[in-house]
């Protein structure tokens, strides 16, 4: 069992350059099914196998695409994602690092209403180990399907979560990277409700980083609503105040945003919150022998 | 990106908004140049990225020209400490030369535009406590700090303006003033790709005129390739000279205080959480530094030389999730790097990813001062304990 990409996922990859198709081939190789790119002016040829097409309207039409992964650079990327929302893909995960904030404004006031879901941007991207389904740039090899969701803000660090996890036998049912930017799609809250929901997830991983108060309102939402348990870890506990941590979003302004102050917030709504980034692991396996 | 106040100031009355007259000023003959123009009394205005300087002495007020020489002489190549400035302060180097302002009789209020994380828009924030520190305000009376959330498609409408405007209670006869003062505000914020902008004092004075007293705006890095003339605001002396070196190879370099534990990591949520695991074992980070995805060979050279200039650090933790990247030719690149910068410090390296056993094997066959690991809590002991040993 999974949440929003597994054997039913048609993926179309959005800016087919250097990066997307590296990427796209990674993704076939995993298991997904790569229905075809978008690389408006190429439409009609092959790349790799391929099929690629001038705009997502187009591909939807003639693959049936139902998710979209996007590489295109930052100035396009905005675009892109209101592209794959107009042609009605219910799941959208850009990948693409470095949106200007107002750029991203304007497409979340574009996706209200509408019922395209938004994974990131900055993001590592989606993947369902289980069902051999992964839309995004992590490396598929470290993860094992299983029953844990997990939920990042960050790329690499996730890995290091799933690493463990794996290490110790533990398989993951989905794992998202929301992306480390102000403004993104799919929040914390949104992924726990997910995972609650989820017949295939028995226990969530949750791992914040400082900035913002993504992690305080899903605790806020955690605690009446989540029965799974859910280890969390916050990223930054030493990191100065006003200094933005090279996410966009990682920056504790005007005292607010501090790990000490997600900790605390997530402990008093009954997450199980550790200290140390290589006791993730460990963790989750203590609460599934409960 | 930072700015200077007098960069702002320009910027902004670009977009129609009142400011005093003013320019900057390099030497103490210029400010003196400047003076004559404006009329004394000007105020002279360090001008330095942080905020509190009026309190550290970076604000005075000139009444004639010797008086204006004098402070110019001081305040330039003077030390700053504020409260933003952290205790090694900040060297001024410019100065804002402005008219001076009759204050008596006016009110000083706030302005500023953020975007708002959790709704996805910018909220034009607005309070009657000016020249005071906001963040005490919001700390101490939330509802002193008057919002209106903005929409994407229409932007920020006359209406809004005038529920914040008749809220602050300026007179009616002035409202229309203050409503033409407020969109030109956020035409500069949409205009100039802002992250912040902050009009603190926002005064009215006695005779019924509008100013920005003070402004700083904050630039969004990720939108700077559409602003060329923006970009070239950027001041390099501002900014930590180590991480202007690193920004040259797309490091993403921060110096901590008090460190002496090197860190190199591949993505900012781990180079985050490595900092806090060596503080679990008891050590101190020396900085952040994220090298990115790849961590070529190349760029761990970069990295080194950036790490070592900090004189602090005693020992390096390399931790690097490689995931697809392959740890032998990882580990290539970290013993060419140190046998080419003849590092001296103890390297514990951290590697996860494909060959990780043959990546090992080769740090520990170098002959090198290497400690080889593959779990980040062991990494992290050996490297404190390394720094530690070392004093």
């Amino acid at each position: 069992m999974s949440v929003l990409v597994g054997r039913e996922t048609r993926l179309l990859v959005q800016g087919m350059g250097k990066h997307g198709t590296f990427h796209a081939i990674g993704c076939r190789e995993y298991g997904t099914k790569v229905v075809g790119g978008v690389t408006p002016g190429k439409g009609g040829t092959k790349t790799e196998g391929f099929p690629l097409f001038d705009s997502v309207e187009q591909a939807v039409a003639k693959t049936g695409a139902n998710v979209s992964v996007i590489f295109v650079p930052p100035p396009g990327a905005a675009d892109a994602i209101m592209e794959a929302a107009d042609a009605g893909i219910p799941l959208v995960v850009c990948i693409t690092e470095g949106i200007p904030t107002l750029d991203m404004v304007k497409v979340a006031a574009y996706l209200k209403g509408r019922k395209t879901r938004l994974i990131g941007p900055n993001c590592p991207g989606i993947i369902s180990p289980g069902e051999k389904c992964k839309v995004g740039i992590m490396p598929g090899h470290i993860h094992k399907g299983g029953s844990v969701g997990v939920v990042s803000r960050s790329g690499t660090l996730t890995y290091e979560a799933v690493g463990q996890l794996t290490a110790l036998g533990i398989g993951q049912s989905t794992c998202i990277g929301i992306g480390g930017d102000p403004i993104i799609g799919t929040t914390h809250t949104d992924a726990l409700a997910l995972f609650n929901k989820d017949r295939g997830t028995k226990a969530i991983v949750m791992i914040g980083e400082i900035g913002g108060n993504a992690e305080e309102e899903a605790a806020a939402y955690a605690r009446p609503h989540v029965e799974k348990p859910v280890v969390g870890f916050i990223a930054g506990q030493t990191a100065p105040p006003g200094r933005r941590m090279g996410h966009a979003g990682a920056i504790i302004a005007g005292g607010k945003g501090t790990a000490a102050e997600k900790m605390k917030i997530m402990r008093a709504a009954g997450i199980h919150v550790v200290k140390s980034p290589a006791d993730i692991g460990a963790a989750v396996a203590k609460l599934l022998k409960k | 990106m930072k700015i200077h106040e007098y960069q702002g100031k320009a910027i902004l009355a670009s977009f129609g908004v009142p400011v005093p007259k003013g320019k900057v000023a390099y030497t103490a003959g210029e400010a003196v140049e400047i003076g004559k123009e404006l009329g004394f009394p000007v105020v002279v205005k360090a001008q330095i990225h942080a905020g509190g300087r009026g309190k550290g002495g970076g604000v005075k007020l000139a009444r004639s020209a010797e008086d204006c020489e004098s402070i110019a002489k001081t305040m330039l190549g003077m030390t700053l400490v504020t409260h933003q400035t952290g205790s090694e302060g900040r060297v001024v180097r410019r100065l804002l030369i402005e008219q001076g302002m009759d204050l008596a009789g006016s009110r000083e209020m706030y302005l500023a535009i953020v975007v708002d994380r959790a709704s996805g828009r910018p909220v034009f924030m607005a309070s009657g406590q000016g020249g005071m520190d906001i963040e005490e305000v919001a700390a101490k009376n939330p509802k002193a700090i008057l919002k209106e959330t903005i929409e994407a498609a229409v932007g920020f409408q006359a209406f809004q303006a005038r529920k914040l405007a008749f809220g602050l209670g300026i007179p009616a006869a002035l409202v229309p003033k203050s409503v033409a003062f407020m969109q030109s505000l956020y035409r500069a914020f949409e205009g100039t790709d802002a992250s912040l902008l902050e009009i603190n004092p926002f005064l009215q004075t006695k005779a019924g005129e509008l100013l920005a007293l003070d402004a700083k705006l904050n630039l969004d890095d990720n939108a700077l390739y559409r602003h060329s003339d923006l970009k070239e605001l950027r001041d390099f002396d501002e900014e930590d000279p180590l991480e202007v070196e690193a920004s040259k190879f797309s490091l993403n370099y921060i110096k901590l205080e008090g460190g002496n534990v090197g860190c190199m990591v591949n993505g900012a949520g781990l180079a985050m959480a490595t900092m806090d695991i060596i503080k679990l074992a008891g050590g101190c980070p020396a900085n952040f530094l994220d090298v990115g995805g790849g961590a070529s060979a190349e760029q761990i050279k970069n990295a080194f030389r950036i790490l070592l200039a900090d004189k602090e650090v005693r020992a390096v933790l390399i931790n690097i999730f490689g995931g697809i990247l392959r740890c032998d030719i990882l580990a290539e690149g970290v013993i060419a790097a140190v046998r080419d910068l003849r590092v001296q410090v103890p390297v514990v390296v951290r590697m996860k990813g494909n060959n990780e056993q043959k990546g090992k094997e080769m740090l520990r066959g170098s002959g090198l001062n290497f400690v080889a690991t593959d779990d980040m809590k062991e990494a992290a002991r050996r490297v404190v304990a390394a720094a530690g040993a070392d004093r």
